[in-house]
């Protein structure tokens, strides 16, 4: 018998798991002695889930993107986050316009859908074009190839989205209906915040039963499965991978509008930082996996909005929220050497990564 | 579009593409910010030259097509491309006049309107001269592609030569006016701004001489090359090894400050591409999060030498062994959780590692130790037996025997058994496995090596510096690198040096090129990728694997003695 474990420890593996127990521990003791100090009360939690919950919605639309690609073609489109920068980006420009002729104001909805429309429309474009020129030429190329190639294209994309709109930072206009917040007993919660809750809920129940129930869905998820056999089966795989990279490219552009409504600017580095979390989003819920991106998502924003404040104030550690970005890559990384597969668990990764 | 239409005229197409290409180029405000640089005094800027290389190139893609679709269609298709890309320029400018384009693009300005309508005070006849240049641009194009292969090389090298002569007189100039029986000489080549005209001339008449003489002796000076006995073989490699050394050594004395600063910075490029060249071009494992270890590097020689935070008070050298171990150790403590990823999921990870890193030395949490935003300085110059590394010319030596020991050593570990084993591993890790090779000792290895690489090249950027901040060490650094290695080639140690001096010396000599850096390297990395995987110096291995078809292709054609002379 313990012959039998000492075969199956290896060294690496030693050490990993013993990261992992510390790091379990650190969470754990940071936790707790947070809860005993009680700096924060209940109300300051709700707010922290709340905000978490929102951050996390956006983030699970951008990692549908990466996720449906990842499914088709094992890569990471590391443009993506590029992809969804450039829609609310373009879109601002009319929602300026909307704000300036007054019609922000007295038409708030049709204003917000038609920005809406606009910056899916770019971002989709963005995406259409990007599979086109740099990915397709590249089919069946070595694993390091694409991947590269993806990095070339995202700063590219970034550059030049900085040249023509400029460098600085551009104030989203206030919407005035969205402005105020709702109280229900302890529940505080701001009405953008609830938008941007509903809006990705809805997009996302949207996406989902596309994939499942039309016939487009089903031809995308047999493409993901097998290439080879679909294109037998007399699915047109080319254009089923654009389409899933204007399927990503329409999610990344709503949720684009709903991040620029939340943190009220847009600059053409916004995309970088939420690429990643979106990434590690994937990740944590199997990447290949539609509901799993949903669920690691929203997880990912609950860690990122309550984790300073909870594990690292009871550490005592100065200024915890200038270490949140820290907190999720963190959790990128763990997830990547603890359970690659995800949440979900999906086969996919077990296959390829 | 109708298909039928781009089959009948093959320019239509491409020439839509040049069009948007040439627009975009004109609104992300490359053309304007260029065009302060003139190529050819009164002439020709740098801005225009842009536009120009692009729309020919175009044209000929273009008419290329057309000879392929029958032989009449060459000129049609040329100038159909020509005339579209004139035509998207000039509908750019009448729109520019119609409307304020500027509260969305910022470039859009009447600067760059008038650069486009070669500064004409009537807008028609501006409009005019344009559509009359895509014509002409068309027609040379087409011109060019019926001209046969020789006559064509040597028309573009000539013209390519000229062009960046012109680009890089900021360097040339001030060198050679350095030697009287060159200065008069140099100062009718460039009077001002610029390249004079006789000067380009000449220059151009010179260069394609040497270009078609070479096209048809050129094979023969080769030949005659191989033919000699190996020792003499040896002593012409051994030659040209010392005239490089020699040049290396001078080069800051010629150079002057400035230039001498550029070098740094590429050496300092050179130092981290070897390092990362292991992990990623040797071992084939794909790190972004190399900046890392660069910081590290930096932060150890920053924390030892610098009285600023006062914990130690050592001098360079005594700090210089650690920061290089730091660096291992940083190697091999990332290493192991990543041992087990693959491809994108190793690229990604180690991007988070990156990251965590610089966000841990820019908190406030780290700040007693790490200095926080406002990093550490004082860090004291290296020093030898009372002689200061201080100024940038004496500094490039030393980074110039950095250079010289990673180079040398990397150079001995490809051939070595390591070497192997790495690029056994980087072609396919299941069947290094099977073959014998220690995965984990291997990988760790790659990026101890590399690591500690890095780590040498950050502390000696902390001492060139004197001081270090957390946002010299962000992700774009890591990219920065990886563009380099892959510019030049991956796993090719030439190809480091070039890539460097490519992508790090020629920014720094064009300043208004700054913003557009990272575009330009986004576009190089997309580029590189879809046309020459290989890089600008390949190494040989690599350049036969990836032109393995093409090679037996020729082989076959070779033996029925059909192939041309390879290009």
């Amino acid at each position: 018998m313990l012959q039998r474990i000492r075969e199956r420890l290896n060294p690496t593996d030693i050490v990993m798991w013993s990261i992992g127990g510390i790091l379990l521990i650190m969470i754990c003791w940071g936790s707790v002695a947070t809860l005993v100090k009680g700096v924060y009360s209940t109300h300051h939690w709700i707010d922290f889930i709340i905000f978490g919950l929102a951050q996390g919605s956006i983030y699970a639309l951008i990692a549908m993107g990466y996720t449906m690609v990842y499914g088709v073609l094992r890569m990471i489109n590391f443009a993506h986050s590029e992809v969804f920068m450039s829609g609310p980006y373009t879109a601002y420009y009319f929602a300026a316009y909307f704000y300036r002729s007054g019609l922000l104001e007295s038409h708030p909805v049709i204003s917000m859908v038609l920005v809406f429309l606009i910056s899916m429309a770019t971002s989709t474009i963005i995406a259409y074009l990007l599979e086109l020129i740099a990915y397709r030429p590249l089919r069946g190329a070595p694993r390091l190839v694409p991947l590269i190639t993806a990095i070339g294209a995202s700063f590219f994309l970034q550059y030049v989205f900085r040249g023509l709109y400029g460098s600085g930072f551009q104030a989203y206009p206030v919407i005035k209906a969205l402005e105020g917040q709702w109280i229900a007993g302890p529940v505080r919660i701001l009405k953008f915040q609830a938008l941007v809750i509903v809006a990705a809920a809805l997009l996302m129940v949207a996406l989902y039963q596309f994939t499942q129930r039309t016939r487009l869905g089903k031809a995308l998820r047999s493409v993901s499965e097998d290439k080879e056999a679909s294109a037998l089966m007399g699915i047109d795989v080319d254009r089923m991978i654009s389409m899933t990279f204007v399927i990503g490219g329409a999610a990344a552009g709503a949720a684009g509008v709903l991040y620029a409504i939340m943190f009220k600017q847009v600059h053409f580095f916004m995309g970088f930082i939420p690429g990643i979390k979106a990434f590690t989003a994937a990740v944590l819920g199997g990447i290949g996996n539609i509901p799993g991106a949903m669920l690691g998502g929203i997880f990912l924003g609950l860690v990122e909005s309550v984790g300073p404040s909870l594990f690292l104030d009871g550490l005592g550690i100065v200024a915890p929220y200038q270490l949140k970005d820290a907190i999720a890559f963190s959790m990128l990384v763990l997830v990547l050497i603890f359970r690659p597969t995800g949440i979900l668990g999906e086969r996919l990764a077990v296959k390829k990564a | 579009m109708n298909p039928a239409l781009t089959q009948r005229f093959p320019g239509i197409r491409l020439g839509l593409i040049g069009g948007a290409c040439l627009v975009l180029l004109s609104l992300i405000g490359m053309v304007e910010a260029f065009n302060q640089r003139e190529i050819i005094s009164d002439v020709i800027s740098m801005g225009q030259t842009l536009l120009l290389l692009t729309a020919v190139f175009i044209g000929y893609l273009a008419a290329k097509r057309g000879r392929e679709r029958g032989q009449g269609l060459v000129f049609g298709a040329g100038i159909t491309a020509g005339l579209i890309m004139a035509g998207m320029l000039a509908l750019l400018v009448l729109l520019g006049h119609a409307i304020n384009m500027r509260q969305v693009f910022i470039n859009a300005s009447p600067a760059l309107f008038q650069i486009l309508i070669f500064q004409q005070e009537e807008l028609w006849a501006g409009i005019g001269l344009l559509m009359l240049a895509g014509v002409l641009i068309g027609l040379s194009a087409a011109l060019l592609c019926l001209l046969p292969h020789w006559l064509r090389r040597v028309i573009t090298t000539g013209l390519c030569s000229v062009a960046v002569v012109g680009l890089l007189q900021d360097l040339i100039a001030p060198i050679f006016s350095a030697w009287d029986p060159l200065a008069s000489l140099i100062e009718l080549i460039f009077p001002g701004n610029g390249l004079s005209i006789s000067g380009a001339v000449g220059l151009l008449i010179v260069v394609a001489a040497l270009s078609a003489f070479w096209s048809f002796k050129g094979q023969a000076v080769q030949t005659r090359i191989q033919a000699l006995p190996p020792q003499s073989r040896r002593g012409l490699n051994l030659a040209a090894l010392l005239a490089g050394v020699i040049v290396l050594l001078v080069i800051p004395q010629v150079l002057g400050l400035f230039l001498s600063e550029v070098m740094t910075i590429v050496g300092l490029y050179v130092l981290l591409g070897l390092g990362l060249n292991i992990v990623v071009g040797f071992a084939g494992l794909l790190d972004l999060g190399y900046v890392a270890f660069f910081a590290i590097g930096s932060y150890t020689m920053a924390i030892l030498t610098s009285p600023e935070l006062g914990f130690f008070d050592w001098n360079f050298w005594q700090a210089l062994p650690l920061a290089i171990l730091f660096g291992v150790l940083a190697g091999v403590i990332l290493g192991v959780p990543v041992l087990k990823m693959r491809g994108d999921y190793l690229a990604i990870a180690t991007l988070g590692f990156g990251e965590i890193i610089r966000i841990m030395v820019l908190s406030d949490f780290l700040r007693p130790w790490l200095g926080g935003a406002q990093g550490i300085g004082k860090i004291p110059k290296a020093e030898i037996a009372g002689f200061e590394f201080a100024t940038p010319q004496e500094i490039y030596y030393l980074i110039l025997a950095g250079c010289a020991l990673v180079g040398f050593i990397s150079w001995r570990l490809r051939d070595s058994r390591l070497g192997r084993a790495w690029m056994a591993v980087r072609e396919d890790e299941d069947v290094a496995q099977a073959m014998g090779i220690n995965l984990v000792a291997t990988k760790l290895l790659a990026f101890a090596t590399g690591a500690g690489f890095s780590a040498l090249s950050g502390a000696i950027f902390a001492t060139k510096l004197g001081s270090v901040y957390p946002h010299s060490f962000n992700v774009m650094i890591s990219i920065n690198i990886l563009c380099v290695i892959i510019v030049g080639g991956m796993g090719s140690m030439p190809g480091v040096a070039v890539g460097a001096l490519a992508l790090v010396g020629l920014p720094e000599l064009l300043r208004e090129f700054a913003d557009y850096r990272l575009l330009v390297y986004g576009a190089a990395l997309m580029a590189m990728m879809l046309l020459r995987p290989e890089g600008l110096w390949p190494e040989a291995t690599r350049q036969r694997e990836l032109h393995e078809e093409e090679s037996v292709v020729r082989a076959s054609k070779l033996a029925e003695g059909t192939a041309e002379p390879r290009s």
